[in-house]
């Protein structure tokens, strides 16, 4: 493709980087991205990968705009609340970028709908709140083998995972977490600051575009985990586990 | 590495499960290898009951020098054993 002179201008600063180039703008421009949940990480992913010229975003969320929502899900504004997510965000994002495209997926994907909307995606964000839909998001993208970025933060917590299924030696999220009961730690019981979102959400944007460019070296294979009381990371080898029942031999 | 570190585990708590356990890091010393059930006893003579329910909590992952670790394992002196909150919020 050949980017007309308003994006040339529009991605200057990031054509300026000689690992990303025009080549590498047209990759982002060529690619799309999944992002699955439009809440707290779901928004500054959702922000930075529309601003960074990813040519399609599909957003997928079930839910509306609620005023306890907007301490730190910053694609939606106070005018949102009672809309659905995606419409809200979608909005935001146009006013940013009219140059990229935005799919709309208003209800909980499942089964062969959620594994054709992976199977069309270059990378797919985990931008979820509960285990349930993780594991099936996993699930998904093991048996496509498109790389899923993965996040979650809690609290003063977070952390960050890349799991890309298109490489044989690369764990998946059964791999992290055994299936089970996650109901004591969802937002609204546990609390969470609202920049922790942002620094967690960034990061996964971050991946995202250096998994769609090529540039530099992703988190495959580890887990980033954030303690913000300490402003703390610590970086933690993730093997595959042999056993996995989803990725395992 | 010194013998003094060499006889020891040490032992980091990170994020909210320093909250639970009220520490950040413990030392436990022994001698050979231990499994971590052995090692999970020995933490018991040192840290209240209600911090052993949060190690021991579902998902509630173990990284051996920096590497997540399916138990059993053993462990031997001069390792580090870190505990890690699960996270599922977003």
């Amino acid at each position: 493709m050949d980017m007309n002179d308003e994006q040339l201008l529009r991605y200057s600063r990031q054509i300026m980087l000689p690992e990303v180039d025009v080549a590498g703008q047209e990759k982002l421009l060529e690619a799309t991205v999944l992002i699955v949940g439009l809440g707290g990480l779901g928004s500054p992913a959702a922000l930075y990968l529309a601003t960074a010229g990813v040519g399609r975003l599909i957003l997928c969320d079930h839910d509306r705009v609620d005023l306890s929502n907007l301490q730190r899900q910053i694609v939606h504004s106070q005018a949102g609340i009672g809309r659905l997510k995606v419409d809200s965000a979608a909005d935001t994002l146009a006013g940013i970028n009219p140059d990229i495209t935005l799919e709309r997926i208003p209800h909980r994907l499942e089964g062969d709908l959620l594994e054709q909307a992976v199977s069309r995606s270059t990378v797919v964000v985990d931008a979820t709140d509960n285990f349930e839909v993780r594991f099936e998001l996993n699930r998904a993208c093991v048996r496509t083998r498109v790389p899923l970025v993965s996040a979650a933060a809690i609290r003063w917590e977070g952390q960050v995972a890349l799991f890309d299924a298109r490489d044989p030696e690369s764990p998946c999220y059964r791999c992290l977490y055994a299936e089970g009961d996650d109901g004591a730690l969802n937002c609204s019981e546990n609390g969470v600051i609202a920049p922790l979102v942002g620094v967690i959400g960034t990061c996964q944007a971050m991946e995202t575009i250096k998994l769609i460019t090529g540039v530099g070296e992703t988190l495959t294979g580890y887990v980033l985990y954030f303690d913000g009381k300490r402003m703390e990371w610590r970086r933690l080898r993730l093997p595959k586990d042999p056993n996995c029942p989803v990725c395992g031999d | 590495m010194s013998t003094v570190q060499a006889r020891e585990i040490r032992v980091l708590f990170f994020a909210s499960l320093r909250e639970a356990v009220e520490t950040d890091t413990l030392s436990i010393d022994i001698t050979g290898p231990v499994s971590l059930d052995e090692l999970l006893a020995r933490l018991k003579e040192r840290l209240p009951p209600t911090a052993m329910t949060a190690l021991t909590a579902e998902n509630v992952r173990l990284a051996v020098n920096q590497t997540l670790i399916n138990p059993p394992v053993m462990v031997q002196p001069g390792d580090e054993v870190a505990f890690l909150p699960p996270v599922t919020g977003g």
